[in-house]
């Protein structure tokens, strides 16, 4: 038999991950939208405030967690699908690893500056 | 020959350009690059997000820099592929929960994301311009 070994069992866990995640920011989207749709026009003093709350705060980092547990598995799948040679595809997983990583980083530092 | 060879001589046909694939295909494949496109897109939403609350003068830059037609037309294609993302996502979920799952019904709501998709993208798209 061609087994070829890629770790233990992940692959149930971030099945169910990537749902869960993709849940949580539906949920997000959804109430962001019914927030900015049903308020003032929006200007500055408006974008400054709602981002200067606790719970817009800790929403959005909890968006930004699952979406960088979501677009892992996904963008690892890609690259198992596509990229053949071990070499490449390792080397590709580490860069989306490292984007994702800044992105979260990034993403804090935006919230709390 | 034993049942395993005979399976590991048949050949294997990937044509990508002669490939006709069916609808439900067609949504997943759109659910694949939709994804990818929004993860590298991340980079430049956060760039304008990190701008926008920088500032005053930071916020009425990226809201004339959103003004700009190559800018809008990105946009667009974001908003697309959040909306087609989401809303194919949603059919995929149903799918784990077997709902949905004989063919018509199958073929319908690969129609139905489709449009919904479209329809939302040009909902966003009127209201930000």
């Amino acid at each position: 038999m061609n087994r070829i070994v890629t770790g233990a069992h992940y692959g149930l866990r971030d099945w169910l991950a990537q749902r869960i995640t993709a849940v949580i920011m539906a949920a997000y989207t959804l109430i962001i939208l019914y927030v900015f749709a049903t308020g003032p026009p929006l200007d500055y003093a408006l974008w400054k405030d709602r981002f200067a709350q606790g719970s817009m705060r800790v929403a959005t980092l909890l968006f930004a967690a699952s979406l960088a547990w979501h677009v892992w598995v996904g963008m690892r799948d890609i690259l198992m699908d596509y990229v053949k040679a071990l070499a490449w595809r390792f080397t590709l997983e580490v860069l989306v690893l490292l984007t994702i990583a800044a992105y979260l980083g990034w993403t804090v530092q935006i919230l709390w500056r | 020959m034993s049942d395993a060879a005979v399976r590991k001589k048949r050949p294997v046909y990937l044509n990508l350009v002669a490939i006709r694939l069916p609808l439900p295909g067609f949504v997943s494949i759109l659910h694949r690059i939709s994804g990818a496109l929004l993860f590298l897109a991340v980079l430049w939403l956060l760039f304008m997000l990190d701008r926008s609350l920088s500032s005053e003068s930071g916020f009425e830059s990226v809201r004339r820099y959103m003004k700009l037609w190559p800018v809008k037309l990105g946009l667009l294609a974001i908003i697309w592929a959040y909306c087609h993302h989401f809303c194919a996502g949603i059919r995929f979920l149903l799918l784990d929960l077997h709902k949905g799952i004989d063919l018509a019904t199958a073929r319908m709501t690969s129609w139905l994301v489709l449009a919904a998709s479209l329809a939302l993208t040009a909902c966003f798209g009127w209201n930000l311009w």
